[in-house]
Formats: C-alpha cells, sequence, structure tokens
C-alpha cells in the first residue's frame, strides 16, 4: 500500500442558470428592504467541506467529482465547483 | 394482489398507505424496511410520504441509495406497480426512475391543503378508473412539489402522455392560481414510459373513505386493482 494523504475538499452548490431560485428571490426582497438597493440577484447554494484520505490529489478529485455527479449534486437542476487542497502528508 | 409499503426513517404515511390496502382494498399488504434487499412475491410496492432521512440534502437524495430503492429497477422491469406518493415521488426522481428533479415550493411555504386535479391519463394501471378530463379532489403537504424537467424532457412527456395530474381550476383549467408550488406546465404526477412507475405529490391515501370527507383518492386504488385484474386475465389466455 501506497501512502494515503488527507485532503479537504470544498464544493459548491449552485442551482443551474435560469432554475428558478424563490429562496434567493425571498433573500434578495429582504436585502431591498433593509436599503441594499444595489444587489442586482441572489442565488442560494451549499457549501459542503469533505475530509478525504486519497493517494494522491489527482484520485482526490476524481473521486469527489464522482461523488458530486452522484449523490451531492442533482445534475437535472444543479452544478457544481469544487476545490481540493492537501491538509496533511 | 400482493402490496408493499416501503418504510424509511421518517417515512410517515407508511401507515395510512398499509391501512388503505388492508382495511379498505382487502389484500394482502406488509411494510417493508428499507434494508431489505428483495421484493419478490410483490405485484405494487408503495413508497409512502414522509421525510425519509429527514430530506437531508434533498428530498429523496439519501433514500435513493437504501437498498430496496435499488431493487426497483427490475422489480419495474418484470411489470411490477411502482406507486411513489409525495416524498416517494421525489425518491423516484432522485434514483432517476423518473424524470424531472423538485425544487422548493416557488412561495418558500409548506403546503397542506386540498388541491384540484386533472387527470390527464386515464388509461395508467393507476388512473384508468377515472374518465380522461375528470376533476378531482386530493390533500397535499409538502415543501417540495415543484416540479422542474427541462424544455426536451417536458416534450417527451407531454408527448408520450406520461404526464397523468395537473393542478387545475375546479372547470379543469390549467392556471397558474391553480398550481400550489409553482411546478413546471402545473404537473402534479408523472408515469415512466411503460406507466408502471408514478409518482405523485397529492396524497391518495388520504382521501378514499367518506368518514375522510373526500373519497376522490379511491380511484387510484382501485385503478391498480382492476389493471393487475385485467393483466392476470390476459396472461390467463396467454397461457390457455
Amino acid at each position: 500500500m501506497g501512502v494515503i494523504d488527507v485532503f479537504e475538499a470544498r464544493i459548491y452548490v449552485t442551482l443551474k442558470k435560469g432554475i428558478l431560485d424563490p429562496q434567493g428571490k425571498a433573500v434578495k426582497g429582504g436585502l431591498d428592504s433593509m436599503g441594499y438597493q444595489g444587489v442586482a440577484d441572489v442565488r442560494v447554494g451549499k457549501f459542503l467541506v469533505l475530509t478525504l484520505g486519497s493517494p494522491d490529489r489527482r484520485q482526490a478529485e476524481q473521486s469527489v467529482r464522482e461523488m458530486c455527479d452522484r449523490l451531492l449534486a442533482n445534475p437535472v437542476i444543479e452544478d457544481y465547483t469544487f476545490e481540493v487542497q492537501e491538509v496533511s502528508s | 394482489m400482493r402490496f408493499g409499503v416501503v418504510v424509511f426513517p421518517a417515512s410517515n404515511c407508511d401507515m395510512d398507505t398499509y391501512h388503505v390496502v388492508d382495511q379498505v382494498l382487502g389484500h394482502p399488504v406488509s411494510y417493508i424496511w428499507h434494508r431489505e434487499q428483495s421484493l419478490d412475491g410483490f405485484d405494487c410496492v408503495v413508497l409512502p410520504g414522509g421525510f425519509a432521512y429527514g430530506d437531508y440534502l434533498r428530498a429523496g437524495a439519501i433514500a435513493r441509495f437504501a437498498p430496496i430503492v435499488e431493487a426497483l429497477p427490475a422489480f419495474a422491469e418484470r411489470g411490477g406497480l411502482v406507486l411513489g406518493i409525495c416524498n416517494g415521488f421525489q425518491v423516484l426522481l432522485e434514483a432517476g426512475l423518473l424524470p424531472g428533479a423538485m425544487r422548493r415550493n416557488d412561495s418558500l411555504q409548506f403546503r397542506c391543503r386540498d388541491v384540484l386535479l386533472r387527470v390527464e391519463n386515464a388509461h395508467t394501471p393507476f388512473t384508468n378508473r377515472y374518465r380522461m378530463g375528470e376533476v378531482i379532489r386530493m390533500p397535499i403537504a409538502h415543501g417540495e412539489g415543484n416540479y422542474y424537467a427541462d424544455p426536451e424532457t417536458l416534450e417527451q412527456l407531454e408527448g408520450e402522455g406520461r404526464i397523468v395530474f395537473r393542478y387545475c381550476s375546479a372547470a379543469g383549467e390549467i392556471l397558474p392560481a391553480a398550481n400550489p408550488n409553482g411546478a413546471i406546465g402545473n404537473i402534479a404526477g408523472v408515469c415512466s414510459r411503460r406507466g408502471n412507475i408514478l409518482g405523485l405529490m397529492p396524497h391518495p391515501e388520504r382521501c378514499y373513505e367518506s368518514i375522510l370527507g373526500n373519497t376522490d383518492g379511491l380511484g387510484v386504488w382501485q385503478s391498480i386493482l382492476h389493471w393487475w385484474g385485467a393483466a392476470r386475465e390476459q396472461e390467463a389466455v396467454r397461457n390457455v
């Protein structure tokens, strides 16, 4: 077995462009009523932090992508981005 | 005809569903714990309403990986009937057994009230006791019933007659004012290509006896029995 390093993945899940976001609309309404008139749009999404062991960054990214496709995001209505950082070796 | 009612952690319409089948239809029914792996011996499986796994991440997202849900495609392939009600519909969408996805209600409010539905397809195993275009009343109780499908999928569903119920006015018109959650095309229920998987947001297991003040949901259960009886007869004729 090779060495397993620990990585942290920071995952952002957002509704696709064009998918109505009622939560974002409500938050924008709140900001509007507080006087922040310059806010053009608000989109509410999810932020997930994963800690995982992996032999290298490439494999960590590959497995995070698979997790996003299969569970963490719903490809019908959501997009995702993520960044993976090594936290120890 | 043998029914199964799947029980997830935080299912809460499982006992109502069991009651309809057992006490009203008088057919054999069992609860199926979500960790079970086999649907052998069942003819119709119901995924009941509730908040499986607390609806964490997205409604139905975690439940969709339960062993019993993984057994559904093969069960449906063999011709078994699958009925997903409310949270059960959300699970079927997450599992990819029906197309589309659920968004938060456009009002951001949990909607718990009666709605009117127009029967868009009265030829499915679940709706054959209704008339085409009939307007029926059923209760809804959900926060995420805002159905979405992309334009191509929507066109395909329309073309194949797979939109089974739409929210409508008393006169049967499909109006924005009759839409309780913002669902695209006022869609309340869709079925699979073969018709043997149905998902719907309204609750036919809450309106089947007059003591409940409404019997419009009974048609769904009677349709299932009628369809199954007809299917068995055809099979018997073929085997003669």
